[in-house]
């Protein structure tokens, strides 16, 4: 996609914090969080429902619910330029063309009175910079819709008469038409059914590798992460607890006691526990986040320091953890 | 798709069958006699009892019932008790006045009440929404026949800018159709600001908006598109209202349509013009909600698509 070498960040997020603002109360949503997403590289977030992931998201293409959401700091730069200050015509430049996204429900994220067809062409017309005919552009339609396994004369149906899986190959193929330099997938296969899901993730990483993609792939499935990832960042009530390559994550390293939990929740086929073991408890209230650090209400090995202290990141070459309880490694350095 | 709408128009005749019946039923039930009503007090019971016989009066209802089927099957719907006249052509001479005043009406109401429900969905709670929304409220509440008055006072009696009634040139239409249209026009910008409002919040509005297009764009092909499908149902059925129902305003303005026909008809115990004109309205009704279905279906693929596989 550009002339930027393999190692550079293409995306990175600094500082960020959003929230929603309701007449009655302000939820905060993300706090504070740093990300970077290397070229061709994917990226995963992982963390509970309510953990900030899709505002984060949705932030980097400036797409939160008008009048609600707002980014009240930070900076988001794709490829050198800062996101956050861009004016309405140059984001919406920015939006499919270079970052796309793919949303978590096909069910309703297709346009029910328009064709599939239609959905898609929209997508290329309005980044035609080359002035490609519409004859051009048609058959670039049909292209895509072949690479996500659609034949190509399904083209002028609407999303009623494709199934659930079919429907989420169609968000890809707009997601993807332009063959933008990063990709966002939130939560791309929680919908759809297991089978399903397995095809529809291999379809991505294969196009991803095709075209040179890098991915942010926010999912709850550490499975996933631990099959299409290079890297991964943990979320925990609009924070980054940990993150690392996958190698840092699923290696047998110290984690943060959160990232502990979620891989104590996932059953394994070896043991012959009789019963799943959950996080106890729940999300905190993001509109009243606990003192501390935010996990403490939930963590095994909370102590005093937990509850006053707001965790300080410690970092291990490439991994990353905010917690007390794990000491060494350098101090997060604020370049 | 032909099948359906054969289908639809089948399911008149049960309709009109039941119409007419019930009307022939009330009409029966209501005291008076036609011929006392034509001839004048004046008149001998004789002369009375003999033009009520000669009209069919006389006759029991279920008779008369079968009568007029057999004459509107022969495309004979009777000839006015009143003015002796073939109620056919009786309708048809008034038709047209009220076909104009549903037209126009229907017309102002979709150009006033769309743009303005748009308008005030995209710039929620601004200023503009709030006039807007407070002037729909107040022309919703106001009843039409006294608003109709005000305007003849303000616009013919004060400033003398318009005529007070007839319909011989446009001018007369003026304030009958708004009179017609305002209130409706207030119920459409309501609903479709509703319906915009829906669908600004929905899934494939922000992936429209994740694929870069512009507001404009989102506005027109992704929002309008969806949100105008319950605005024409609306539009249909008050279409098919202003068809039947504008009596109050053709008294009003004293516009020699359909309805004060009917008004008449009922005063004078005319019951083939009774008959006949409800019959014309019933159908009319019928046949605009037909349009308006497959109106529905040609802009909604989803019904589309039901229909073609239902063949």
């Amino acid at each position: 996609m550009s002339s930027i070498a393999q190692n550079d960040n293409i995306l990175e997020i600094k500082d960020l914090h959003v929230v929603y603002e309701t007449d009655s109360e302000t939820v905060y949503a993300v706090n504070g969080i740093d990300l970077s997403l290397k070229a061709g590289k994917t990226l995963g977030i992982v963390g509970e429902t309510g953990a900030g992931k899709t505002t984060t998201a949705l932030s980097i293409l400036r797409l939160l619910p008008q009048d609600i959401g707002k980014i009240t700091s930070g900076s988001i730069t794709f490829n050198g330029q800062e996101l956050l200050t861009l004016g309405k015509s140059e984001m919406q430049k920015i939006r499919g063309a270079s970052i796309s996204m793919i949303f978590q429900d096909p069910m309703t994220s297709l346009n029910p009175v328009n064709t599939v067809g239609d959905q898609i062409y929209e997508s290329l017309m309005l980044h035609n910079d080359e002035h490609k005919s519409k004859k051009e552009l048609e058959e670039r339609v049909d292209a895509i819709l072949e690479s996500v396994g659609i034949p190509k004369t399904r083209k002028k149906e609407y999303p009623h008469q494709f199934s659930g899986g079919m429907k989420q190959r169609i968000v890809i193929a707009i997601a993807l038409a332009c063959h933008p330099a990063v990709v966002i997938a939130d939560e791309p296969t929680t919908a759809l059914d297991v089978t399903i899901q397995a095809q529809v993730l291999a379809m991505m990483s294969a196009l991803r590798d095709q075209l040179g993609m890098a991915m942010i792939l926010i999912t709850h499935d550490l499975g996933v992460v631990a099959e299409t990832c290079d890297d991964v960042a943990v979320m925990y009530a609009g924070e980054i607890v940990e993150s690392g390559t996958v190698e840092d994550i699923f290696g047998h390293v110290r984690h943060h006691p959160y990232t502990e939990g979620l891989f104590g929740s996932i059953p394994s086929l070896g043991s012959d526990a009789k019963r799943l073991k959950p996080i106890s408890g729940l999300m905190p209230d993001p509109t009243n986040l606990p003192t501390g650090c935010s996990f403490h209400p939930r963590c095994p090995y909370a102590t005093e320091k937990c509850r006053e202290e707001k965790p300080e990141a410690r970092y291990f070459g490439t991994h990353f953890v905010a917690c007390h309880l794990i000491t060494g490694g350098e101090p997060k350095n604020d370049e | 798709m032909l099948k359906y709408i054969l289908r639809r128009l089948l399911l008149l005749i049960p309709i009109l069958l039941g119409v007419i019946l019930l009307i022939m039923f009330i009409m029966d039930l209501t005291p008076g006699d036609p011929a006392t009503l034509l001839l004048g007090i004046n008149a001998t019971p004789e002369a009375i009892e003999e033009l009520n016989d000669e009209l069919g009066f006389n006759d029991p209802l279920l008779v008369q019932y079968a009568d007029y089927i057999i004459g509107a099957l022969h495309g004979d719907l009777g000839t006015s008790w009143q003015t002796s006249r073939p109620v056919f052509g009786e309708i048809m001479s008034r038709f047209p006045v009220t076909l104009k005043l549903a037209v126009f009406s229907i017309i102002v109401t979709a150009i006033i009440g769309i743009p303005l429900g748009i308008i005030s969905a995209i710039k929620k709670y601004s200023v503009l929404d709030m006039v807007c929304t407070s002037v729909a409220m107040i022309f919703t509440s106001l009843p039409r026949f006294w608003l109709g008055m005000m305007l003849i006072l303000l616009f013919s009696v004060q400033l003398g800018w318009l005529p007070t009634n007839g319909v011989g040139t446009w001018k007369h239409y003026i304030l009958p159709v708004f009179t017609l249209a305002a209130p409706t026009a207030a119920k459409i910008m309501r609903l479709t600001r509703t319906t915009m409002l829906e669908t600004i919040r929905s899934d494939y509005v922000r992936t429209a908006r994740s694929k870069g297009a512009g507001e404009n764009r989102i506005i027109v092909h992704h929002e309008l598109k969806n949100a105008i499908l319950p605005v024409v149902t609306s539009l249909g059925i008050e279409f098919g209202q202003l068809l039947g129902g504008a009596i109050l305003i053709e008294t009003v303005f004293s516009m020699q349509g359909i309805s004060t026909l009917m008004i008449t008809a009922i005063r004078m115990k005319d019951t083939p013009l009774v008959t006949g004109s409800i019959v014309f309205f019933a159908t009319m009704v019928c046949i605009t909600m037909l349009i308006i279905d497959l109106l529905y279906t040609a802009i909604d693929p989803r019904l589309r698509t039901k229909y073609t596989k239902a063949k």
